[in-house]
């Protein structure tokens, strides 16, 4: 414990701890989206392509953070353009990854002495944020956050009911290229703590296994933030302790919430078990054969 | 009767090449329940789309209460085609009746006491209280039609567009739907489109039926339209209307392409021209 407290006292855990926390409340508002508009291939696509950013902005000398959202942002646009309707979305997502990834091979090959910050874009950087860095993330969070609760009413909407937000006036693929865009920045982030290869377990898990908690929608983000929180939080704690990277502890504790969550908490939960009342429910199941 | 709520004004729909329906010209006068019947991929969901203003024709006008179409018009009520929720979705029937509120409006919508009373109404308006709050992707699909309808209806619409609000639900719950529905125009004197593939459950309550075949139409009273005459003139093929036990029965003759013989009382598959 006393080492713990030790540990606090240093900048760059600190930083960790400050980065770790904006990134976690803007992973777990996020992934609930995510989650509802079953966008995970998306999200995996801008994380291989906001390593090619990375890359690039590295063969430049720019910060490797903004390359992030730079690979993030164009390729959302990309996905944007070539395709929003669910139909045939993953389809675009494979082919602009595909193109993506081929660019950052060439950056790789194109730098020398790449290897390490590769290494940290692949796998995570949490613990190595600088003051700047802390800062930079807030600001791309607070942005991200903003445009979110901006949305938030009409991006619902279009997200459970797309039919009718359609006929209220809603404009439903607008919102799907700007939810795309908000996903790009939420990326970038998270990126920092698992890297790009572990992505989903900050951008899918909280979100999936908040939804075995509630059938409310806006608890159901307070529960994924919750859980976000307590991944990074809990993993960059883990990693000081043990000296094995962030990202395995991140993983292994999400994923261990999600198991709870889904297995053991949220089947005690009655207001989440379907509400049978037998009469009704036999009678609108079944399709009419009677007549 | 003032101007008629929904006016077609010779419409003529085309998606690229194929034509859905011609030359189509119509008056809904306030207060009406228009049943809109014909075989599926006639066009009936289009039309709605043409009155909600997700849809231009080709040419002609429509005019909804003296005006173009636009879209989210709050003077319109929508019931979609059935659509399910996922089953673990954390939204609950009254999230989707209060999406019926302010769901298009920006930002978050914090809670509200109005809001939230608006939607208790609506609610207790089609007797859903008891599973309004369990998760929607786990109601039956006559429960999730009733909190459709409660969606519709919490904007306090003037007209009401209905896409086979029947379709999945089992004669009990076809009547209680129905009764919804046309006691809500009763109390409101609201107009009401209703698409469906079987009249009888409407019959009752319906002043006018539009009969949509193959780009073709014919529109007037049910006894009117619903006609060995007119039904064989609009499919054109040999066609009977009979009736047994107060129900309409729309049969074809039996060839190879098929009618559907098995469920009578649905209309018949249009013969493919040769």
């Amino acid at each position: 414990m006393d080492q713990l407290v030790a540990l606090l006292g240093y900048e760059f855990v600190q930083n960790a701890i400050a980065a770790g926390t904006v990134i976690a409340i803007v992973s777990g508002v996020v992934s609930r989206f995510v989650v509802a508009r079953n966008m995970s291939f998306a999200v995996h696509a801008l994380g291989e392509l906001g390593f090619t950013g990375a890359a690039g902005f590295i063969l430049l000398r720019l910060s490797p953070v903004l390359g992030l959202l730079a690979g993030t942002a164009v390729t959302a646009v990309f996905i944007g353009a070539l395709g929003v309707r669910a139909r045939g979305r993953d389809v675009v997502v494979g082919v602009v990854m595909a193109f993506g990834l081929g660019l950052g091979v060439l950056f790789i090959t194109l730098y020398k002495g790449y290897a390490n910050q590769a290494f940290a874009i692949l796998f995570g950087t949490i613990t190595g944020v600088s003051r700047a860095d802390v800062v930079l993330l807030l600001a791309i969070g607070v942005v991200t956050l903003v445009s979110l609760a901006a949305i938030y009413r009409p991006l619902t909407f279009a997200t459970v009911d797309p039919e009718v937000a359609e006929a209220r006036g809603v404009p439903v693929g607008a919102l799907a290229v700007a939810f795309l865009l908000i996903m790009a920045a939420a990326v970038a982030e998270a990126i920092q703590v698992v890297g790009v290869l572990l992505i989903l377990t900050l951008l899918i898990t909280p979100g999936a296994a908040a939804e075995c908690l509630t059938p409310r929608p806006g608890l159901a983000i307070i529960y994924s933030v919750a859980i976000a929180l307590f991944c990074i939080l809990g993993g960059i704690l883990l990693s000081l302790i043990t000296n094995a990277p962030v990202s395995v502890f991140v993983t292994s504790l999400s994923f261990g919430c999600y198991l709870l969550a889904r297995f053991v908490v949220g089947p005690r939960r009655r207001d989440i078990r379907a509400t049978s009342r037998p009469a009704e429910s036999s009678a609108g199941t079944t399709v009419a054969e009677a007549h | 009767m003032g101007s008629p709520a929904v006016r077609f004004e010779g419409v003529t729909l085309e998606y690229g090449a194929r034509r859905i329906w011609s030359d189509l010209s119509l008056d809904v006068p306030p207060g009406a329940f228009v049943a809109i019947l014909g075989p599926n991929g006639s066009g009936k969901t289009s039309l709605l789309r043409a009155i909600l203003g997700l849809v231009i024709p080709s040419s002609g006008r429509i005019l909804v209460q003296g005006r173009s179409p636009h879209r989210g018009d709050p003077d319109i009520g929508y019931v979609p085609q059935h659509s399910s929720f996922d089953a673990d979705l954390p939204f609950r029937g009254r999230d989707l009746v209060q999406l019926g509120v302010d769901g298009h409006r920006w930002g978050i919508g914090w809670p509200d006491p109005t809001r939230k009373a608006r939607v208790d109404r609506a609610v207790a308006s089609v007797d859903a209280d008891a599973y309004a709050d369990a998760p929607i992707g786990r109601l039956s699909g006559g429960e999730q039609q009733r909190l459709r309808i409660a969606q519709a209806l919490v904007g306090d619409p003037r007209i009401l567009l209905c896409d086979e609000p029947l379709a999945n639900l089992d004669l009990r719950y076809q009547q209680t739907i129905t009764a919804l529905i046309a006691g809500w125009r009763e109390r409101t004197g609201g107009t009401v489109l209703f698409v469906t593939h079987d009249v009888n459950p409407v019959l009752g309550v319906v002043d006018q039926v539009l009969f949509v075949v193959n780009g073709r139409w014919a529109a007037g009273k049910p006894d009117e339209v619903l006609t060995s005459e007119r039904m064989s003139a609009l499919y054109g093929s040999h066609v009977d209307v009979v009736r047994v036990h107060g129900r309409i029965v729309v049969v074809g003759e039996s060839t190879e392409s098929g009618f559907n013989i098995e469920e009578p009382h649905h209309v018949p598959v249009p013969l493919e021209p040769h």
